[in-house]
C-alpha cells in the first residue's frame, strides 16, 4: 500500500490547481444541496401544517381551499357526524373556515402577491397547536381585526402590529403576528370567519376541519361523507391534504434542479479528470520509481483513486459549508397549485448530507478513473526513463 | 515590417501547436466549455420563456380585475359602465376556468369568454368557417395551435374537461384551431363561450352567476391608457367590487413576478455554470503554463520579451475558449428544441434570442482572458535562470 501521506501531500503540492478543481467540484455541490434542501423545505413546511388527526373537508373536485365552497347545510351535516371529536362542553371541534386571498405587496417589489387570508373561529385555532402568538393578542370576534403570519409580517409591507390593511371596503387592523413553527400558516394571514364571510359577501364556507375523535376512525368518517346524499364532498387527512399541494412545486424544483446539477456535474468531472491526468503526467518517473521499488499496479491504481476521491472529498465540504450557509435564508414563491404565495427555508437534513458526500465522491471516482487506469498501466523501465 | 508579419505568424503557429500538445486535455477542456456555454444558454432561454407571456402581450389592451385579488369576480353589469368611460373602444369579459383534461398534469389555460373577444386579438388568426362553426355552437371551443400540436386536437374533436373551479365534467368540441403571426407568442390555450358556462351557472348556482373573471379593455388611442384606466377605476371607487386596471403587459408581468424568486435562482445558477467552467479552465492554463516553464524561460533567453510569453498564454486559452464556446452555441438551438419537446409543453415559447447567442459568446470570451491572467503574470515573471532550472 502506498502511504496515505504521499497522497495527500500531492494534492496539496499543486495548491492552485486543487484548489480550482476542488472549487469547480463544491460549486456543483452547492448547486445540488440547495435544490435538495429547497425541495425538503417546502415538504417540511407543507407536512408540519397538517395536522395527522385533523381532516379537512373541501367540495368534490376542487383541489384547494381557495375552488371549494360548502354551504352552511352542508358543514352542519359535517360536523355532526359520530367520528367528530367533542369539547369539553359537548361542542364538535370543527372549524368552518372560509379562505380567500388578498393583494399584497412584497417588500422591495412593487408588484402585488397573492396571500391567504384565512376566516376562522376559535376552535379552528385549538385545531392547530403549533400556532402561537408572539406578539400582540389574538383577533376579536365581531370586529374588523386580523392576525399575520410571521412569514407576511418579514415579506410584506404595512403588516405589522397596529398597521391596517383595506380590502372588502374595510379597514382591517393587525393585532398580533403569530408563529406556526414553519409551516405554511406562517404565509397566511388571519381573520374572524363571519366578519370576512359578510364582507366579501360570500355567503359559503370554502372548508370545514375537524378533530377526529379517534385518528382511525378516519376511513369511516370519508365512507360516511361520500355516501350522504345531501353532501357534495370529499374528506382528506389534513397532513395528506397539505403535502398533495405540495407535489406540483416539488416536482417542479427537483426536476429543475437534477437537470441542472447533472449538467454541471459533466463540467465539474471534467475538471477533476484534467486534474488528474496532469497529476499523473507530472509524475511519470515517480511512478516508474514506485513500481521499481516494488509496489504493484493495483497499489498505484489505488493511489490513483484515492487522490481523486480525495479531491472530490474536499470539494464537496466545500461545498456543504457553502450550502449551509443557505439555511438562514428563506424563499418564497408562488404555488402552483393554490396560487398564494408561500414561503419557506433552506432545510438541511442529515440524508442530504449523505447524498451530497456520495455525489461529490462520484465525481471524483468518474474523474479520476481514467487517469488513475493510466498510470498503473504505465511500463515501468520507460517512466524511469522519462525522468 | 515583413520581419513583424513573420513573427505574428509564428506566434499564431506556435499557439495552436501549444494547444494541440495535450490532446486529451484540449479536447476536455473543449468539452467543459460545450456543456457550459450550452447550458447557459438553455437557461437563459429558460428566464426568457418565462417573460414570455408578457414580452407579447399588448401594451394597448387594459385589464380591469377585482382590486382584492384575482380570486374575487366582477358582475357583467360592469361591462356597459367600461364602455361609457371615455377613450374605451371595446370592452370583452373572460373568466379563467382551470378545468382538468384527464389529469392534473395535463394543465393548459382555458377561458369563458365573450364573443366579440377574439376582436380584441386581432394576432390570432383563424379561418372565417371555423370562426362561424364557432359561433354556432354552444359549446364550441377553440384552441391555439400549440396546444393543438401538443395533445393532437382536430377540429371536431370533443374535448371534456373536469371542472376544478366550477364543479362536473364540461364537454367541448374543438370548433376551430388559431395560429399566431409569430413564434414568441404563446398560443397554448383554449377558449370557448362564455354564455355556456353561464347559462350552466344560472341552473346549478345562482349566486355564481352574471360574474367576470377580468374585463379586457381596448382603448382607442395607445397613448391614453393611463388616463383610461384610472378613468375604468374611478368609475367603480367604493363600490361593492372595486377594480384594478392595468396594461396587459403589467398584468402577465404581475404572474412572472411571483415566482421571481425562482426566475432569479436560475439567474445566479447561470452565472455559477460560468464560474465551474472557469474554474475549469484556469486550471488547464496554470497545468499547460507550469509545465512549460522551462520552454518559457528559453524563450526569454532568446530574448523575447514577457510581453511575448503572456501573448503565448492568452492566445491558448482563447483559441480553446473560442472553439468550445463556438461549439456550444452551435448546439444550443438543436438542444432547445430537444428540451422544448421533453418539457412536455411547460414552455409553448422556447426560442433561443440573439442577445442569448451574443452573452454566450462574451461568457466564452470572457472565461479565455480570466483563466490565462494568472499563468501568464506567474510566466512573464519567471526569471530565466529559475525558468531554466524548474522541472514540471
Amino acid at each position: 500500500m502506498i502511504p496515505l501521506n504521499y497522497i495527500a501531500r500531492n494534492l496539496w503540492t499543486r495548491r492552485l490547481t486543487t484548489a480550482l478543481t476542488a472549487g469547480g467540484l463544491a460549486l456543483v455541490v452547492f448547486v445540488f444541496a440547495t435544490v435538495l434542501m429547497l425541495d425538503a423545505g417546502l415538504k417540511r413546511t407543507l407536512v408540519t401544517t397538517g395536522e395527522f388527526d385533523n381532516a379537512v373537508v373541501i367540495r368534490k373536485g376542487s383541489e384547494t381551499e381557495i375552488q371549494s365552497n360548502i354551504t352552511r347545510q352542508q358543514a352542519n351535516i359535517i360536523e355532526m357526524n359520530a367520528a367528530v371529536a367533542l369539547d369539553a362542553g359537548g361542542l364538535p371541534r370543527a372549524a368552518k373556515e372560509t379562505v380567500v386571498l388578498i393583494s399584497l405587496v412584497r417588500n422591495g417589489s412593487d408588484k402585488p402577491s397573492n396571500v391567504i387570508i384565512r376566516g376562522t373561529s376559535p376552535a379552528g385555532l385549538s385545531l392547530r397547536p403549533q400556532v402561537k402568538m408572539i406578539e400582540g393578542r389574538m383577533f376579536r370576534p365581531g370586529s374588523a381585526e386580523i392576525i399575520v403570519g410571521s412569514s407576511v409580517a418579514r415579506g410584506y409591507a404595512g403588516t405589522r402590529i397596529g398597521e391596517r390593511l383595506r380590502f372588502a371596503q374595510r379597514d382591517w387592523t393587525i393585532v398580533g403576528t403569530f408563529d406556526a413553527q414553519a409551516s405554511g400558516f406562517d404565509s397566511e394571514v388571519w381573520g374572524n370567519a363571519d366578519q370576512l364571510m359578510q364582507s366579501f359577501r360570500r355567503v359559503t364556507y370554502s372548508a370545514v376541519v375537524v378533530k377526529l375523535a379517534d385518528s382511525a376512525l378516519f376511513e369511516r368518517f370519508r365512507a360516511e361523507l361520500g355516501a350522504d346524499p345531501r353532501l357534495a364532498n370529499e374528506a382528506k387527512r389534513e397532513q395528506t391534504f397539505y403535502s398533495d399541494q405540495s407535489k406540483a412545486l416539488s416536482t417542479f424544483i427537483s426536476i429543475l434542479g437534477l437537470t441542472l446539477t447533472s449538467i454541471f456535474s459533466v463540467g465539474a468531472t471534467i475538471g477533476a479528470m484534467i486534474t488528474m491526468y496532469g497529476s499523473v503526467s507530472n509524475r511519470v518517473a515517480e511512478i516508474g520509481t514506485l513500481r521499481a521499488l516494488g509496489f504493484r499496479s493495483a497499489s498505484v491504481l489505488n493511489a490513483f483513486l484515492l487522490e481523486a476521491l480525495l479531491l472530490g472529498l474536499a470539494g464537496g465540504v466545500a461545498g456543504l459549508v457553502l450550502a449551509s450557509v443557505m439555511q438562514v435564508v428563506s424563499f418564497s414563491t408562488t404555488n402552483f397549485q393554490t396560487f398564494a404565495d408561500l414561503s419557506f427555508r433552506f432545510l438541511m437534513t442529515p440524508e442530504i448530507i449523505v447524498k451530497t458526500l456520495l455525489f461529490s465522491l462520484l465525481m471524483g471516482m468518474l474523474g479520476g478513473f481514467l487517469p488513475a487506469v493510466r498510470a498503473a498501466r504505465l511500463n515501468i523501465v520507460d517512466s524511469l526513463r522519462a525522468a | 515590417m515583413r520581419r513583424h508579419e513573420r513573427t505574428d505568424m509564428n506566434a499564431i503557429k506556435l499557439i495552436l501547436r501549444n494547444a494541440l500538445r495535450h490532446r486529451l486535455r484540449t479536447a476536455l477542456t473543449v468539452t467543459g466549455l460545450l456543456v457550459a456555454v450550452l447550458a447557459y444558454g438553455l437557461l437563459q432561454t429558460v428566464v426568457g420563456a418565462w417573460y414570455a407571456g408578457a414580452a407579447s402581450s399588448s401594451n394597448a389592451r387594459l385589464v380591469m380585475r377585482n382590486a382584492v385579488s384575482l380570486a374575487f369576480t366582477l358582475p357583467i353589469s360592469y361591462e356597459n359602465r367600461i364602455r361609457g368611460v371615455e377613450g374605451v373602444s371595446r370592452v370583452a369579459h373572460s373568466n379563467w376556468f382551470g378545468g382538468i383534461y384527464q389529469e392534473p398534469k395535463n394543465f393548459f389555460p382555458q377561458f369563458a369568454v365573450s364573443d366579440n373577444y377574439l376582436s380584441l386579438y386581432p394576432e390570432f388568426i383563424l379561418p372565417e368557417e371555423q370562426r362561424a362553426a364557432y359561433m354556432r355552437d354552444r359549446k364550441g371551443a377553440l384552441i391555439g395551435r400549440q396546444l393543438a400540436d401538443q395533445y393532437g386536437f382536430k377540429v371536431g374533436d370533443a374535448l371534456p374537461l373536469r371542472g376544478t373551479i366550477y364543479p362536473g365534467t364540461w364537454e367541448f368540441v374543438v370548433r376551430g384551431i388559431f395560429d399566431a403571426g409569430d413564434e414568441t407568442r404563446v398560443t397554448r390555450l383554449m377558449l370557448f363561450h362564455w354564455d355556456y358556462l353561464n347559462e350552466t351557472l344560472v341552473r346549478s348556482a345562482p349566486n355564481r352567476a352574471n360574474q367576470v373573471g377580468v374585463y379586457v379593455i381596448g382603448v382607442e388611442n395607445p397613448d391614453n391608457t393611463a388616463v383610461v384606466s384610472l378613468a375604468a377605476d374611478g368609475v367603480f371607487s367604493n363600490s361593492l367590487a372595486e377594480t384594478l386596471t392595468e396594461t396587459e403587459q403589467a398584468f402577465q408581468l404581475g404572474f412572472v413576478a411571483m415566482s421571481n424568486q425562482i426566475i432569479a435562482a436560475i439567474r445566479i445558477v447561470s452565472y455559477v455554470v460560468i464560474l465551474i467552467i472557469m474554474a475549469v479552465m484556469a486550471n488547464t492554463m496554470a497545468m499547460s503554463a507550469r509545465e512549460r516553464t522551462s520552454e518559457y524561460a528559453t524563450l526569454k533567453a532568446l530574448g523575447f520579451g514577457p510581453g511575448f510569453v503572456a501573448l503565448l498564454i492568452f492566445g491558448e486559452s482563447l483559441a480553446i475558449c473560442v472553439i468550445g464556446g463556438g461549439l456550444g452555441l452551435l448546439a444550443t438551438p438543436p438542444a432547445a428544441a430537444v428540451f422544448k419537446t421533453v418539457s412536455g409543453g411547460i414552455f409553448p415559447v422556447f426560442v433561443v434570442s440573439g442577445e442569448t447567442a451574443l452573452l454566450q459568446a462574451a461568457c466564452a470570451l470572457a472565461v479565455g482572458v480570466l483563466a490565462a491572467i494568472v499563468p501568464a503574470l506567474r510566466a512573464s515573471r519567471v526569471r530565466v535562470v529559475d525558468g531554466l532550472r524548474a522541472i514540471a
